[in-house]
């Protein structure tokens, strides 16, 4: 393959050792469009870097540095404050965790990673098999469950009401004293006012059925997505009150830069991240290392 | 309906009324506007420049025809533009002089291929052309139920050897199967690959010289962003294709992957998927998508009067 050098050598390239001039800003310019990070994001972050450049001439590493505390801010900043850190369900206590997203996102996959990780940490896990309107959908869920040992609760019936599954499953989730209820839901794109309406559903049924329940409510972004990401955060957090994000696909050559976008605007953290289709294939995220393969690729 | 992108270009514009030529000192604005509405759609950064450049070249070219809006003469040439690098006009699907035609399809993860796959079976089988759907995906959990399940909805059968055969050989055995039922078209339906994945391209380019099909389509997401080009670039290069597929367009997304999709490739979009179901399948109009990038449902009845 092509190899990359790194970005402070093609920034040196342009500007030697002397302060980043306009050329070499617009070369990051290009570098932030490229990975969908966006126009406006990027207008932002270039000025916050100009700005530093103006006060503060800079040498390429230098103005790298500083390049990634901007971005490492944006993606910090939904947590920042927060005492705990680390994201794990509640031990001993009621978790519902909700997968949203578009079609083909990789919510599915995402069940089942999240599955092994809840049982391997020792975690009671039971999953919904909320996605009643896709070929197969079932089936799909349920190699998931067997791969990771955990039961799942589906209707059998065709075309049946997604929040009956769910309050189905978290009555059988009561009833065993299961920890983390993961909840699958069909894709639907952000869009379609019956689909949107139909999560709003779900979730209403989720916080009445299990009032104190732990919920968090995660849509999965695919990596591979342009700027269509962020109004599908808009709008799925209206309707599924989002409480973060998880990035898949991120195995594959895109940047995810939309991500950047969606948690400086909509103040909501990237908790996981895929990539793989495997199931080990979950981190939890890093905005370090996330920061350096977009600036690395 | 004007959107910001034709107020931008007729603020822009304005300074230009009153002369009577275009020249690249008062384009520049302009042109900057349109590179920001064609990345905000989602198009690929190169393939931005390069159209810029050209669009450029043809708007120097013309000199602004007076009683005519400016801004509304930039978007014709913009648009015209558009249209012409998409392809101008529909493309059909292939159809060999002996049966069967064989389509392939490819592309990465959760793309909508198998989706597709029924939705074109569905689509000949309206127009009496008999199908046979092959299912290769041994990976995805389920994904072959998943065919058969399609295959169910709309009555056309399906050739599969489960989850442990090799991908190459069921579908050599597709086609064969093909064949001895002397369907007119077998749709071959592939795993999601990355396209940096080597092993798995390998597995496809395989396939591809197994099967030698009339049609290799790219399925490919309307919601892609900059990556788009990319892995249009690795499928062409390593696998060849013939034509693409555009999904999810019943979204909201501006669709800007498919300008890359057909720059980077030169092939046509042959196909757009609108929806979920096995009926939501359409012809890719090449003028449609222009005004969708360009964010301008009404641009046809706005360039008339230019
Ligand atoms: N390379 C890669 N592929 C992934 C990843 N996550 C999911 N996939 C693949 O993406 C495709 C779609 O994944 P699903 O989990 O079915 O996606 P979904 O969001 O549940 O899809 P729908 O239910 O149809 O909306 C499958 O082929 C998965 O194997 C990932 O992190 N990396
Ligand atoms: N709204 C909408 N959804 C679509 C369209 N095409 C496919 N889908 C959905 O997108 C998801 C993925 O579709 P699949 O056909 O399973 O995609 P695939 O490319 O076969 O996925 P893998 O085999 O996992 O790589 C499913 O939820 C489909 O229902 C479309 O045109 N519009
Ligand atoms: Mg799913
Ligand atoms: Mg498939």
């Amino acid at each position: 393959g092509k190899t990359r050098i790194g970005l402070v050598n093609q920034l040196k390239s342009i500007v030697g050792k002397g302060p980043l001039n306009d050329d070499a800003v617009m070369e990051i310019e290009s570098l932030l469009l490229q990975a969908d990070v966006g126009i406006e994001a990027t207008d932002y972050i270039i000025e916050t870097l100009q700005t530093k450049l103006k006060a503060e001439a800079l040498p390429p590493d230098g103005a790298i540095a500083y390049l990634k505390t901007i971005l490492q801010d944006i993606l910090d900043k939904p947590l920042a404050g927060k005492e705990d850190k680390a994201f794990v369900p509640e031990q001993g206590e009621f978790n519902i965790w909700l997968l949203t997203g578009v079609n083909g996102a990789g919510k599915t996959t995402t069940i089942g990673k999240l599955a092994n990780l809840g049982q391997k940490s020792g975690y009671t896990c039971m999953i919904a098999a909320a996605d009643t309107f896709r070929a197969a959908a079932v089936q799909q869920v349920k190699v998931w469950g067997e791969r990771t040992n955990t039961p799942v609760i589906a209707n059998p019936g065709k075309n049946t009401d997604p929040a009956a599954v769910v309050y189905d499953a978290i009555a059988a989730a009561q009833a065993k004293n299961t920890e983390l209820l993961l909840v699958d839901t069909a894709g639907r794109l952000q869009n379609k006012q019956n689909l949107m309406a139909e999560l709003a559903k779900i979730r209403r049924i989720i916080d009445k059925k299990a009032a104190d329940a732990k919920v968090e409510s995660l849509l999965v972004l695919d990596a591979t997505l342009g700027q269509n990401g962020l109004r599908q955060a808009q709008v799925f957090s209206e309707a599924a009150n989002l409480s973060g994000v998880v990035l898949t696909k991120l195995d594959g050559s895109a940047k995810g830069g939309v991500a950047l976008a969606v948690t400086q605007q909509l103040n909501l953290p990237i908790r996981f991240i895929g990539a793989g289709e495997g199931i080990e294939d979950l981190r939890p995220f890093s905005s370090y290392e996330f920061v350096e393969a977009l600036l690395n690729g | 309906m004007f959107d910001a992108l034709a107020d931008k270009l007729d603020d822009a514009w304005k300074k230009l009324r009153g002369q009577d030529k275009i020249s690249k000192a008062n384009i520049q604005d302009t042109l900057k506007e349109v590179r920001r509405a064609l990345l905000s759609a989602d198009v690929n950064l190169q393939v931005v420049k390069a159209f810029i450049a050209d669009v450029e070249k043809k708007a120097l070219g013309e000199g602004v025809i007076s009683g005519v809006n400016p801004g509304q003469q930039f978007i014709k040439i913009v648009y015209d533009e558009l249209v012409k690098v998409m392809g101008e006009s529909n493309v059909p699907l292939a159809n060999a002089n002996e049966p069967p035609t064989v389509i392939l399809m490819a592309g990465l993860q959760g793309t909508g291929k198998t989706t597709a796959t029924a939705k074109l079976a569905l689509y000949l089988r309206k127009q009496e052309r008999s199908c046979l759907m092959v299912g290769t995906d041994i990976y995805r959990p389920a994904a072959i139920d998943q065919l058969l399940t399609l295959g169910n909805q709309i009555d056309v059968p399906v050739f599969e050897m489960g989850t442990d055969a090799d991908p190459v050989e069921i579908a050599r055995q597709g086609i064969a199967k093909a064949k001895e039922l002397g369907v007119d078209t077998v749709i071959v339906d592939t795993a999601g690959r990355l396209q940096i994945d080597d092993d798995m391209m390998g597995e496809l380019s395989r396939i591809k010289d197994t099967i030698e099909p009339d049609d290799t389509l790219l399925v490919v997401d309307a919601m892609t962003g900059q990556e788009a080009a990319n892995l249009t670039y690795a499928f062409h290069e390593q696998i060849g294709i013939t034509g693409a597929i555009l999904t999810k367009l019943d979204g909201d997304s501006r669709g800007g992957a498919a300008l890359s999709v057909r720059q980077i490739s030169g092939q046509p979009i042959k196909f757009v998927g609108v929806g979920e179901k096995v009926e939501a399948l359409e012809p890719f109009y090449p003028d449609r998508l222009a005004s969708r990038i360009l964010n301008m449902g009404d641009v046809l009845t706005l360039v008339e009067k230019a």
